[in-house]
């Protein structure tokens, strides 16, 4: 699915209005445990989290995953957002519950990110 | 081509987590490595990298990188793990809350250290510290 696609779908906002939003995604990872995230998700995903944090960014960056969106309208602080440029990482702001926003994204056939094997 | 180095890690320090392991990440990327084989190594030392910042006072990441072998060795001089067999669980866990408000703490750093590595060994010591060693055996080509 489509970045932009997706940017509408959760009514987001776009931190960086520079950045592509044509980039492709493949799957997406619900969670505010950043453990499961390096756990469970796979690169091209899209990371939805309640965490506005720097923790996000930096998870994203470790796991390959180039696009955060935070749930519920929270705005992340000055420095994740200066560690999100750095790392080229595309923030969005949802006004959504990560339970809706998930909801909406699978509904229009974003899929879960699968498991990779031990 | 081999590289060998280490980066220290202050514990506590959560502004700077994460910083060892993209600095590692980028070695890797610059020595031509495959890139699902450097997430897996990213994944791995960042789950040490911060055990050692949520746990304990300081520690120490060492690498040595061939083009066949990836050998993470992370040492630190935290309280230690009293029964390993328990924290090699997935979601067991002893962090307090204020960890688990920064989005960690969930139980999975040892399992996912160990999912990640061809090989994984952990050794520790109660009131002295852990060491924790992984290899990777890289992938060939890009992807």
């Amino acid at each position: 699915m489509k970045l932009k696609k997706i940017i509408e779908i959760l009514d987001a906002v776009v931190l960086d209005e520079t950045r592509d939003i044509d980039m492709e995604i493949n799957w997406a990872c619900a969670t505010d445990l950043m453990s499961e995230v390096l756990y469970y998700s796979q690169k091209d995903s899209i990371l939805l989290t309640g965490l506005a944090k720097s923790q996000a960014v930096r998870t994203a960056e470790i796991a390959d995953i180039s696009v955060v969106a935070f749930t519920r309208g929270k705005e992340p602080d000055a420095e994740t957002i200066e560690l999100a440029k750095k790392k080229n990482i595309v923030i969005l702001i949802t006004p959504m519950s990560l339970y809706l926003a998930s909801g909406k994204l699978y509904a229009e056939g974003l899929e879960c990110s699968p498991v990779t094997k031990d | 081509m081999k590289k060998e180095g280490f980066f220290n890690i202050v514990g506590g320090d959560f502004s700077r987590s994460g910083e060892a392991s993209t600095q590692l990440k980028q070695i890797l990327h610059s020595m031509g490595i495959n890139n699902d084989t450097i997430r897996r190594a990213s994944i791995s030392t960042f789950e040490a990298e911060m055990n050692v910042i949520i746990y304990t006072p300081a520690g120490m990441l060492k690498y040595e990188i061939d083009d066949d072998i990836i050998k993470i060795i992370v040492q630190d001089m935290g309280p230690g793990i009293e029964d390993i067999d328990l924290a090699m669980k997935e979601g067991y866990s002893t962090a307090p809350d204020w960890v688990r408000e920064m989005g960690w703490g969930a139980g999975m750093g040892l399992p996912n250290m160990k999912k990640n590595s061809d090989e994984f060994k952990i050794d520790s010591v109660p009131g002295e510290g852990t060491t924790v060693e992984m290899i990777i055996y890289p992938k060939k080509g890009r992807e």
